[in-house]
Parts: C-alpha cells; sequence; structure tokens
C-alpha cells in the first residue's frame, strides 16, 4: 500500500482551495485554475505525452474517456472501427469499458512469457481493430518487452495503442509511455500520486493523449487567455463531451501535485526504483516456496500461484485470510485470471527493509502450516472480531439494509 | 522531503540477495532506446513548509471571503466538525478497498449505514454504495433503464442540470441511444402535455431532476403515471441532498440517481463528490456499482461483505452492468457522519431553514425585479430576470465580495437575462439585503455592459 | 456420483430428460461441483423461443457466472421457480432440480447429444487435461 502523506490532506484543506464553488467567476478561480495547470503539464512531462484530461473521475472512467477519444478519431477518419483487442491479462475494466462504448472485446492471448503473443497480434490485428488495450508492465508486473512492435503492429493498420497506466508506478521518471509509441491512456493517481485509498475511493483518472487526439477531448479544456489569465474553453465542436459535471476531482489534483512536488524528478525516480526493488526483493525470498508461473523479470508486483499449496486442499484465498493473523493486510487474490490460484503482491515503495523481511517470514511460515496444519489456515483468520464470513448467505439472499424491528 | 522508508544501505543490502549490482538491472527489461536519461521537468523536489505555502497562496488567488449566492448543483452547507476528524482517521483515510472483509469491517459497516439511510431518505428499497457524482450516477441509470426494459431511447428534462443532460448525451449518443428534450412550462416545471407526446413505444425511460435545476418541485406523481402508462421507467436525479429533509421523496420513480454532495462534502471546486443510485429490490440486478450486504460469521456473528459482486466488471467482464470499479467510500462516509450527526429531526430543521432563507431573498428580489416560476413551489434555488446583463451585475456584485447568481444564458437563452440564486441555512439576512440593494441599484440605472466588464466574469 | 441413464447431456454440462415432445432441462453434477455455491438462476420467461446451443440463461456462484446453453431447440413451457428462492437446490441435487420445461421443435436434435456413459467419460477427459 501506498502511504498517504498527511500534508496532502492539510493542503486540500486550505479555505479557499477547499470551498471554491465550481461556478464562481474564472476571475477569483485563478488559484484553482493554476492548480489544474500545474498539475497537468506535470503529468505530460511524466507520461510523455502531448495533451490532458483531468475530467475524468476515476481509472475506469478513464478508460471510458480515452475509448471514447478513440472512437471520435476514427469516425473523423471516417472510418468508424468495430472491436478492441485486450489481452487476457487485462484487468476487467477493460472489457467492460470497451462494451460500454459500444465496441466488441476480442481477447488476446499472453505468451509463455506472460505478455502479448506477437503472432496472435499479427494475425488478429486488422483495419476493424480501434485500439489494443494494453496495461503496461501488465497485470502480471510484466513490462512489455517487444512494446516497440506491438505499437508498430497496431500503427501499421491504423490502430490506436491504449495504456492503461494503472501500473504507471513501475515507470515514473524512468520511461514515457508517450515515447515508446503509446497513442492515449489513463493514470490513477491513488495508484502513482498518492491521493488516499479511502476504503475504496475516491478515485480520479486524467487521460493523457497524442496531439492528433486533442481536438476530441472532453469539454471543457484549460487555456491561457490572451491576457494571460486562465480559463475554460467550452467551444470544442470536435469534443467527445462531457464526461462528468464540473471539471473532475479536484481534491485529488491538490494531493497528487503536492505529492509531485514532495518528490522532484529525482524523488519520483528514486520512489519507483524502490518500489520495483521491493517486489523483486520479495519475489526472490519466496521464489521456492510459491509456485512462480511466469519466471520473467518482475517489475513493481509479482504473481505467485497456490500450485504448490493447493494440493492440501489450501487456495490463494485461505492463505491470505491466515496473513491476516500474522498482521499482514493480504495481497490481491484470485487476478489475473490467466494464473489460477493468483496470489498478487504488491509492496510499493512505502514498505522498509525490515517490513518485508517479516512479510517473506510468514509466507514462509504460512507454507510450513499449510504442510504440516492446513486446517489452521482453512479456518484462518483466528485474530479478528469476525471469523471468516458468509459470502454465499449474503448473495443468495441480500440484506443491503438495516431495517427496523416490527 | 521523500516518502522512502529505506537507506542507501538498505537498498544495497536488498539488490545484493536478488543477486544484482545495480538498480539498472531491475529496468533492463525495458529496451534501452526507451529508457529516460535524464530528469523529468517538472518542479524541483519542494520542503513541506513551501508546499503549504505554494498551496496558501493558490488559495487566496482564488479569491477568499466572498458571500456566494451560487448552487446550481454544488451547495454550500455547513460542514460538522466531527466530518474531518473522523475521516482523517488512518483506518479510513488509508484503508484499501473492503475485500477482506474481516478486517474492513469499519468500511463495509460504513457503507451499510450510508446504504441504509439513503433508502430511508428516497424511499427507495436498495442503495448502491455510490458512484461517482449526481451526472454520471444519472447517466448509469438511465443505462440500467436501458438494460431493463430493453428498449433504446431516452427522454430528458430540459429542466434537468445542463452539465448532467451533456454527461446523459455523451454516454448516450455513442450508444447509438436516441435522447429527447422535453421542455418546461411557464411555471419552470415539465410541460406534461407536451411531454407526453415525446413517449414512444421505444422509450427506455424519462429522466427528470426535482427539485429541477431552477429549485422548482416537480409534480413526481403525475409523471410517474404517465411514464408508467407507456410502460417506461422514471429516473429522477436529486442534486440537492437537503431537499430530502423537507420535500416528499420522488417515491413513484424506478430509479433514483442523487448527487449527496450537500451533506457534508466540501464545494472543492467541483469534486470529488458523491453520486449514488438507489432503487426497488426487483432491479438490483442490473444497479451498477459495488453494494455491501449483511451476513453471518462462523459462529453465527453479524457482519459485512462486498455483494452481488457478479454484476461487476472484474467478473462479468463485457457483459458487466457498468465499468465502475471504485465507489466515493470516503466522500460516502463524509455523507453518512452528515446525516448521523443531523439526524431525522436536524434534517429537517436545515431543510426549514434553508427554505426559510430562500423564500426570504426571493421575496426581497421581487420587489425590485422578476422573480421567475414563482408559483410553482421551490426549495433553496429561484431564477431572478433583470433588465441588465447578470454577467455585468455580477462583475459588479464581484467588487463588493459578492458572488451573484449563475447567469442562465450560455443554457436557458430563451430566459433572457436570468440568473440561478442560491440561499442555504449558511446566507445571512444582512448578506441577502446587501445583494439585493446591489442588484436594484444596478436596474436601476441600467447601462449598456462594457464588453471587458462582462467577459472577465464570462463562464 | 452416477449420471442418470434416463435422459442426454451436453458439453456444456446441461441435462435433458425427453417425454414425447416435452423436455425438461437442468445442469450437472459436475456443473454444480465446479460452480461452487450456487447463489442465483437466472431464467428465460415462459413463451420463449430457444436455439440449440444458444444461451438460455446465467447460473452464479459468489465470485463466477457461467452461461446456461440450451442443449436443443424449443418453446419454454414453464420454469422451475423455486429456484429464485432456494437457488441452493441446484447443489444439493443437481439432477432433480430442473430449470425449466420446453416443447421441443425437433425431438431428433437429442439424437446428437451425450449418453449418460459418454458424459461420464467426457468430464472424466476434461479433468485430465
Amino acid at each position: 500500500m501506498k502511504y498517504n502523506p498527511r500534508v496532502n490532506e492539510a493542503v486540500a484543506r486550505v479555505e479557499g482551495i477547499a470551498n471554491g464553488h465550481p461556478y464562481q467567476p474564472e476571475k477569483i478561480s485563478q488559484g484553482a485554475l493554476q492548480i489544474l495547470k500545474t498539475l497537468s503539464e506535470c503529468l505530460i512531462e511524466i507520461t510523455g505525452m502531448d495533451a490532458i484530461t483531468l475530467q475524468p473521475a476515476a481509472g475506469a472512467h478513464g478508460e471510458m474517456t480515452g475509448l471514447l477519444i478513440v472512437r471520435a478519431y476514427h469516425h473523423s477518419q471516417g472510418r468508424p472501427r468495430k472491436k478492441v483487442l485486450i489481452p487476457d491479462s487485462a484487468h476487467g475494466t477493460n472489457p467492460a469499458t470497451a462494451a460500454m462504448v459500444d465496441y466488441a472485446v476480442e481477447n488476446l492471448k499472453s505468451d509463455s512469457r506472460g505478455m502479448v503473443d506477437i503472432t496472435a497480434l499479427e494475425a488478429q490485428m486488422s483495419e476493424d481493430v480501434a485500439a489494443l488495450m494494453l496495461t503496461n508492465p501488465n497485470t502480471l508486473g510484466v513490462f512489455e518487452q517487444e512494446i516497440h512492435k506491438i505499437a508498430d503492429i497496431l500503427h501499421a493498420k491504423g490502430g490506436l495503442l491504449y495504456m492503461d497506466g494503472a501500473n504507471m508506478n513501475a515507470l515514473v521518471g524512468k520511461v514515457r509511455p508517450g515515447d515508446f509509441g503509446v497513442d492515449v491512456m489513463h493514470l490513477n493517481l491513488h495508484k502513482t500520486f498518492s491521493t488516499p485509498h479511502g476504503g475504496g475511493g475516491p478515485g480520479s483518472g486524467p487521460v493523457a493523449i497524442k496531439k492528433k487526439l486533442e481536438p476530441f477531448l472532453p469539454a471543457p479544456v484549460l487555456m491561457t487567455k490572451s491576457d494571460g489569465t486562465l480559463g475554460f474553453e467550452y467551444n470544442r465542436p470536435q469534443s467527445v463531451g462531457r464526461v462528468r459535471a464540473f471539471y473532475g476531482n479536484f481534491g485529488m489534483f491538490v494531493r497528487a501535485l503536492a505529492y509531485i512536488q514532495a518528490n522532484g524528478p529525482d524523488g519520483l525516480r528514486q520512489t519507483t526504483e524502490d518500489a520495483v526493488l521491493n517486489a523483486n526483493y520479495i519475489r526472490k525470498g519466496l521464489e521456492g516456496t510459491y509456485d512462480l508461473p511466469y519466471s520473467t523479470p518482475t517489475m513493481h508486483e509479482v504473481v505467485f500461484s497456490d500450485k504448490v499449496q493447493a494440493k492440501k486442499g489450501v487456495r490463494t484465498m485461505d492463505i491470505a485470510k491466515r496473513l491476516i493473523d500474522y498482521g499482514f493486510h493480504p495481497y490481491t487474490t484470485a487476478f489475473p485470471l490467466i494464473v489460477p490460484g493468483a496470489l498478487m503482491i504488491e509492496p510499493t515503495e512505502s514498505e522498509s527493509k525490515e517490513e518485508m523481511d517479516l512479510f517473506i517470514e510468514a509466507m514462509k511460515s504460512i507454507a510450513e502450516e499449510v504442510q504440516e496444519d492446513p486446517q489452521t489456515v482453512l479456518d484462518a483468520p483466528h485474530s479478528t472480531r469476525v471469523s471468516r464470513l458468509d459470502e454465499t448467505a449474503a448473495a443468495r439472499k441480500p440484506v443491503l439494509r438495516w431495517k427496523p424491528a416490527v | 522531503m521523500r516518502y522512502l522508508p529505506k537507506s542507501p544501505a538498505d537498498r544495497e543490502a536488498m539488490l545484493k540477495a536478488i543477486g544484482l549490482c545495480s538498480v539498472d538491472e531491475l529496468f533492463a527489461p525495458i529496451p534501452a532506446e526507451y529508457r529516460l536519461s535524464r530528469d523529468l521537468k517538472i518542479p524541483r523536489q519542494m520542503a513541506e513548509s513551501e508546499i503549504v505555502d505554494y498551496f496558501r497562496q493558490r488559495s487566496r488567488e482564488n479569491g477568499e471571503g466572498y458571500t456566494s449566492f451560487l448552487g446550481a448543483g454544488a451547495y454550500s452547507h455547513y460542514r460538522p466538525v466531527i466530518i474531518d476528524s473522523l475521516i482523517s482517521r488512518g483506518e479510513f483515510l488509508t484503508a484499501y478497498t473492503p475485500y477482506q472483509a474481516e478486517i474492513s469491517q469499519g468500511t463495509l459497516q460504513s457503507i451499510f449505514e450510508f446504504q441504509t439511510m439513503i433508502c430511508e431518505l428516497t424511499g427507495m428499497e436498495v442503495a448502491n454504495a455510490s458512484m461517482y457524482d449526481g451526472s454520471t450516477a444519472a447517466a448509469e441509470a438511465v443505462m440500467m433503464a436501458v438494460r431493463l426494459t430493453s428498449r433504446r431511447s431516452v427522454v430528458v428534462a430540459r429542466s434537468l442540470h445542463p452539465e448532467y443532460r451533456e454527461v446523459l448525451a455523451t454516454y448516450a449518443t455513442h450508444q447509438g441511444m436516441p435522447l429527447s428534450v422535453a421542455s418546461f412550462g411557464d411555471d419552470g416545471r415539465l410541460n406534461l402535455t407536451e411531454f407526453e407526446k415525446l413517449i414512444t413505444p421505444e422509450t427506455a425511460c424519462v429522466l427528470i431532476q426535482s427539485p429541477n435545476f431552477f429549485g422548482s418541485i416537480e409534480d413526481v406523481a403525475a409523471i410517474a403515471e404517465i411514464v408508467h402508462r407507456h410502460d417506461a421507467m422514471l429516473v429522477v436525479s436529486i442534486a440537492e441532498a437537503v431537499s430530502l429533509g423537507i420535500v416528499e421523496p420522488p417515491r413513484q420513480a424506478d430509479v433514483i440517481a442523487m448527487e449527496a454532495q450537500s451533506f457534508g462534502v466540501p464545494l472543492g471546486f467541483g469534486g470529488p463528490y458523491c453520486g449514488v443510485i438507489a432503487t426497488r429490490e426487483k432491479f438490483v440486478r442490473q444497479m451498477p456499482g459495488r453494494l455491501v450486504g449483511q451476513t453471518v460469521d462462523r459462529q453465527g456473528k453479524r457482519g459485512f461483505v462486498l455483494t452481488l459482486a457478479t454484476r461487476e466488471q472484474h467478473i462479468r467482464r463485457e457483459k458487466a452492468t457498468s465499468n465502475i470499479c471504485t465507489n466515493q467510500a470516503l466522500v460516502a462516509l463524509m455523507v453518512n457522519i452528515f446525516m448521523t450527526v443531523y439526524g431525522k429531526v436536524g434534517l429537517k430543521e436545515l431543510a426549514k431553514q434553508n427554505l426559510a432563507k430562500t423564500a426570504y431573498a426571493a421575496g426581497t428580489f421581487s420587489e425590485h425585479g422578476k422573480v421567475l416560476f414563482a408559483a410553482s413551489p421551490r426549495f433553496n434555488e429561484f431564477v431572478v430576470q433583470t433588465k441588465e446583463d447578470p454577467y455585468a451585475i455580477n462583475s459588479r456584485l464581484l467588487g463588493h465580495k459578492v458572488i451573484g447568481g449563475f447567469p442562465l444564458k450560455k443554457f436557458y437563452p430563451e430566459l433572457g437575462n436570468a440568473a440561478l440564486w442560491c440561499c442555504t441555512e449558511l446566507t445571512t439576512r444582512s448578506a441577502i439585503d446587501t445583494a439585493v440593494g446591489l442588484v436594484a441599484e444596478s436596474e436601476r440605472s441600467v447601462r449598456s455592459p462594457k464588453e471587458a466588464d462582462v467577459e472577465e466574469v464570462t463562464r | 456420483m452416477a449420471y442418470p441413464t434416463d435422459r442426454k447431456y451436453t458439453k456444456e454440462h446441461e441435462w435433458i430428460q425427453a417425454s414425447g415432445a416435452t423436455a425438461t432441462v437442468g445442469i450437472t453434477d459436475h456443473a454444480q461441483e465446479s460452480l461452487g455455491d450456487i447463489v442465483f438462476v437466472e431464467l428465460p420467461k415462459v413463451g420463449a423461443e430457444l436455439a440449440a446451443g444458444k444461451t438460455f440463461g446465467t447460473v452464479e456462484s459468489v465470485k463466477a457466472v457461467s452461461d446456461l446453453y440450451a442443449p436443443a431447440s424449443g418453446t419454454v413451457t414453464e420454469i422451475n421457480a423455486d429456484l429464485a428462492t432456494s437457488p441452493e437446490k441446484v447443489n444439493k441435487d443437481p439432477h432433480g432440480s430442473w430449470m425449466m420445461k420446453i416443447t421441443l421443435k425437433n425431438a431428433g436434435e437429442l439424437d446428437a447429444l451425450l449418453s449418460a456413459a459418454d458424459y461420464e467419460k467426457f468430464v472424466a477427459e476434461e479433468a485430465g487435461h
């Protein structure tokens, strides 16, 4: 879990920032607009793209915005296309988004290294394909090493390369998607720029694009007026339209900018390096104890499987529950879908070496328990106020609200 | 200042354990020609004191100390101090999505309470764990109706928040769903006879807002009757949640799409806010967004889990009800705390104060200008028509540290020189008197506005 | 579990039991076993026209959704309303908890389906992969 700096919270609550009304005259909104501008410039530089919209309210909303831009672009080329290619390792939001903007989804299989199968991509690519939605590094924590080939294959047939920037925290300061052929991408401000998780939100999903896609950005677009002041431009005839009321999750922009300022270029680079170092340290520590389905180099997260433990009837969710007893928040279970029984571990840069040593020790200890006393693991957690909750009963007879006793 | 706990020695030891000599080797999978060999061109690292100072300066540029009469979908209500105290607790602020129920009971219970209170307030049977905001909630509610009815066209009221209408247009047009717009009558409310003519056998749903964008309360019962007669669904958007303290909830609706910002969420220049969808139990499987349900643990103890997840993108992928993945958890918590602090009686009292302030302001304005749609019941907003361009009036008000009503010309040119004014419990009588006095003064000495004056405040 | 020999099976793990021009459809023990605890069954409306091999509904566990495929073409005459409130019955008695009854369009379609023995063999082979 990435650290959520407290100074972010403090500056987000400064009177004129917390209480600005979205419709107050631009003349007295220059401070807010300056924050939008500075953050936009930073994110454009970090991604290596040409322009950006901060309007989308979350990552998935950014995906929708990005694909709407893709759709509008192809339309303007006089060639609306029908489908979007999505690797089988992708997060569920990718296919769901494609369906929402009325594209057919075509699955793209991964090769034995956990990367996009280039031959399959070549075979599936056609002038009906609007875009490939690629997460890079992908959900296995693997960098698509043949990214240049992927981009070339797409571009040769007029398709666009969409990058799901969910894992941008593995790249900041080290490599820029704009430099390796990405045409449109979204960012998740919580994942890479430390806005608080908040128990599941709010998010913020800026979408960065290459120059040729600029006319299609959602309206309004931030601009510098002739007198040097900042304002919004609403007259955007080719825009995909508005994706939410007002200008986006402004409070999250404040926090993200404060984070970028606290780090600077050297700090952001070191952050990325530490995140990748931590994931590799855990991989080294647990290799041999847990099955590693893909031995391809790891970036910011490592995915093991429960193959060894499953023989004792213990699955990834059971190991996760047992980890709670050791004082750790469990890793992501059962994702990505291409790894049966996945344990997806993303330590982030925020954990110290001591903490990770404890984690590795805990995971090894659980692996031993699985061999010697699997029931202890199957019954976990033992230390929480409630024990394992009955999700089946919750889904069969949903109780979704409290009702007063009759 | 960095948020990194490792010392150079730690890093060295870790690299050694992995069997590497330098950190660069970790990035070897990235083709060399793409690797960045320079610093990012972003501001240099700043000290905490510099960061705080930077944002204080921006705050001052944002104009502090103004009295505002702006509403139009974002409302300035008092936020009890306890809200920020509680949401700043690490257990809420930094907690991950509650996938691991056993260690997320606090988050889950708070969402369960949120769902419950939203149901109580709206008269619906189920509410989700929140959506991005009121505009996207309305668009998603319409998509839900499209799935439920297997019809594809939508009728939307012109008195719906214009930006909500724009968002709906974005969601609908790219999926080829025809939209038609139903106009409002002389009373500022939906013109029922004209509106019924727009409903066809292909109409999935009708989307209205109440109180509508002009602050007028729609006759939801009559509208529902018409909509249901055509086997279409009625979606009601509520942008000003405080109205529910005193206005009868639109129970006749099939789906309610709400913006709960009024309940303790800072204006924050437009976000993050808190949308929510509430509906009937029988429609729950087509509802987008997270849901929390009650269950028991192995000892039979009550607890909460995320449930009915098969509707969602991580399981159903391209067949999901929506691509939404997050909810507004922390903001929903603000809303939850607000509702809890005010309670049944407090919310009613709060709504009454809003009503009283608005009645006073509208009454005072009508002595000097024309208050439109005055015959319709309203909550805390009203439309003032003036001889002078409202941008010019606002420009002059700004000099007195008053932010006037929201000029309607851009979205409703048919209303001429009109602006939407809003009063809440925070608006003082003296502020109202000052604003009315300044508007009246303007009206007495109408002059043609100088372009330069107007442009400055144009939105 | 032994698969009843009074019916036919599909490779998508549905069973169909014909009696003259009408037939009863459900899912197999193997299907319920691999799905885990079933929490919801979505069935077509009475009167719906089904085409062999096309989906007619879904069955959900807590974390998975599976499509149901029509073993034969026909018109739905009845659905098992009991499953709306007690989906767990599919887990407890898959071969007794029928999902729908249909009027067969072409009873000959059933000839192409698997016998109990063939289905059992198919399941065993599938597990071997």
